[in-house]
């Protein structure tokens, strides 16, 4: 029963590689269907514009849409158009790629809370995008500066968009 | 919050076991379970002959490379020829595992329950084992921008400190106190005397977020004996009744809802506190254990948790209120930053963690006050799940 007793067996980066008896590299591709609320999303950045769903029963705008209210269950059928522009909540600099590799250029990503005209929101829920933006510095990062800072969608030129999110290429700052 | 919450039994745990915590392991997941699960067993006095049903954690599936990994490791849980469920919340899952068995014992359903969590982060270290959490995103809105965890906590981390006015050193304090805890934990991986300095010049991951803001990548498993009230009585004079328990969701489109604060761990932290019948939970919980995968969680979560004012945690830290001798010791054990993070076996832990604490058993790990309630608490999915146990002496 040593072993129960030591409570495993720790090992170093050496041992480590001493004991490995099998190198598995799962490749799956997946072709993920869009769905019924995102392909018309998609469909609306080609054309340059952000499209969301607007709740009667809670008066919440869905971006990314849903065909549903996730906190009320209704149909969702009023589409509504949010401005390509919006405020900054909250910001970040990233050193580090998806995989954790360094990157050689950090990137700034924040997220954005969405004009919608015609509506208002609490301060707790509120149509917000997850995305990079641009003409900030680490600086106004660090600062805070770039809290609250107004943004706009800068688009990719019409002929290379694809239908993704990245048919926004960031939020730009309009400082001022 | 209205609930409808039958409880037919009382539960208690009786016993708990951990293996170490570290960055590799020589065991596989099913020894990892099997070490944890053989030691609660033997704390509780019980052989696995005795186990009516089984409930297990463990994160991802991807982090042991087997899709399959209930079944896979279930044999070394204890569960072959018994009722076995595995359950999974990400992150929250460790503390999820007892609220499962709780269940099993609290319904009459079964009397004894072995509960398990187990995780295996090294066999996905190439290149890093967070590259696993590349596939946990929304893959139509968000995969796209290519993404990595540490963004999200990144994010959330600066919203905090932007909203409720807590500076870096603040934050850093927290990663100082749990690895000094760990350093008296004989399980620990991470446990260090260090500086607020030395987390601040450590390597800059996502500003705000450095190295040592950050809990470790673990191989470990934790385990528990639950029994009921009758079986408990049998079992030992010092049975830790679980009092309370909460647990709920929030969707995971997390970017679109304030971040300073985790309106789903207070919905999850009022579920547990009705049922354990506690009004004033600054008053009546003498030691907690909240999640801390960074240091800026444990005072968000201490706020989530009723523990301490809104934006007040950072200031209870720096007045010592949260070390081991304090009014509220906060992650006695050390906590993920300082004994790991194995995810599911990191929450788990935690509750292991209390039920020492409130049976005096913890060692040099012991908390100054005489604790009689303690909580421990864990947080996951895509920002969005907060699950809670509160127990009693
Ligand atoms: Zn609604």
């Amino acid at each position: 029963m040593g072993v129960s007793i030591r409570g495993g067996t720790p090992l170093r980066d050496e041992e480590f590689r001493a004991v490995i008896k099998e190198i598995d590299s799962p490749r799956a591709r997946y072709s993920m269907a869009a769905g019924i609320a995102y392909s018309r999303f998609l469909e609306g950045l080609k054309r340059g514009e952000i499209l969301g769903t607007y709740c009667p029963s809670c008066r919440l705008v869905h971006i990314p849409p849903k065909i549903y209210c996730p906190y009320c269950f209704k149909h969702l059928t009023r589409w509504v158009r949010a401005s390509d522009e919006g405020r900054v909540v909250t910001a970040v600099v990233s050193y580090l790629s998806a995989t954790l590799e360094t990157l050689e250029k950090p990137e700034i990503i924040g997220i954005i809370r969405l004009d919608v005209p015609g509506h208002r929101f609490s301060s707790y829920r509120f149509p917000g995008i997850l995305h990079r933006i641009c003409g900030a510095s680490e600086d106004d990062v660090k600062t805070q500066r770039i809290f609250d800072a107004r943004v706009k969608a800068r688009w990719l030129p019409e002929d290379k968009r694809t239908g993704s999110i990245n048919d926004i290429e960031c939020f730009e700052v309009i400082w001022g | 919050m209205k609930m409808n919450v039958y409880v037919k039994k009382r539960v208690a745990v009786v016993g708990a076991g951990l293996t170490l915590f570290r960055r590799r392991m020589l065991e596989t997941p099913q020894e990892l379970a099997w070490i944890a699960a053989k030691r609660a067993l033997d704390q509780a006095g019980l052989e696995l002959k005795d186990i009516d049903c089984v409930v297990s954690g463990s994160a991802p599936d991807a982090f042991d490379g087997v899709h399959l990994k209930g079944e896979y490791y279930s044999e070394g849980a204890g569960a072959i020829g018994k009722p076995h469920l595995r359950v999974y919340v990400g992150g929250g899952t460790g503390v999820f595992v007892p609220i499962a068995a709780w269940w099993h014992v609290a319904s009459g359903l079964c009397r004894r329950v072995l509960v398990v969590a187990e995780e295996k982060m090294s066999s996905a270290a190439d290149p890093h084992p967070q590259a696993v959490f590349r596939h946990i995103w929304d893959p139509i809105t968000e995969k796209p921008l290519n993404p990595n965890l540490i963004w999200i906590f990144a994010l959330e981390m600066h919203r905090y400190m932007h909203k409720c006015r807590v500076s870096k050193e603040d934050i850093a304090l927290v990663s100082v106190k749990n690895k000094r805890n760990a350093l008296d934990n004989p399980y620990a991986q991470a446990g260090a005397n260090i500086t607020v300095e030395d987390v601040l010049k450590s390597e800059l991951l996502v500003y705000p977020v450095n190295r040592l803001d950050i809990s470790p990548v673990s191989d470990g498993a934790a385990a528990l004996v639950m029994v009921s009230e009758e079986w408990a009585r049998r079992l030992t004079d010092t049975p830790i009744w679980v009092e309370g328990i909460g647990y709920t969701l929030d969707t995971s489109y997390w970017t679109n809802r304030e971040l300073s604060f985790p309106v789903y761990l207070k919905n999850a932290a009022e579920m547990a506190y009705k049922m354990a019948g506690i009004e004033r939970p600054m008053k009546e919980i003498d030691v907690a254990e909240p999640y801390d995968p960074f240091d800026y969680k444990e005072l968000h979560h201490l706020e989530g948790l009723g523990l301490a004012p809104r934006c007040g945690a950072a200031e209870m830290t720096r007045e010592g209120v949260t070390q081991r001798d304090g009014d509220l010791p906060v992650c006695p054990s050390g906590g993920l930053l300082g004994v790991g993070n194995p995810i599911a076996a990191a929450g788990l832990m935690k509750v292991a963690e209390i039920f020492w604490q409130l049976r005096g058993e913890a060692g040099k790990r012991q908390v100054k006050k005489d604790a009689v309630t303690g909580l421990a608490q864990a947080w996951g999915d895509l920002m969005q799940v907060g699950t809670v146990v509160i127990m009693r002496r």
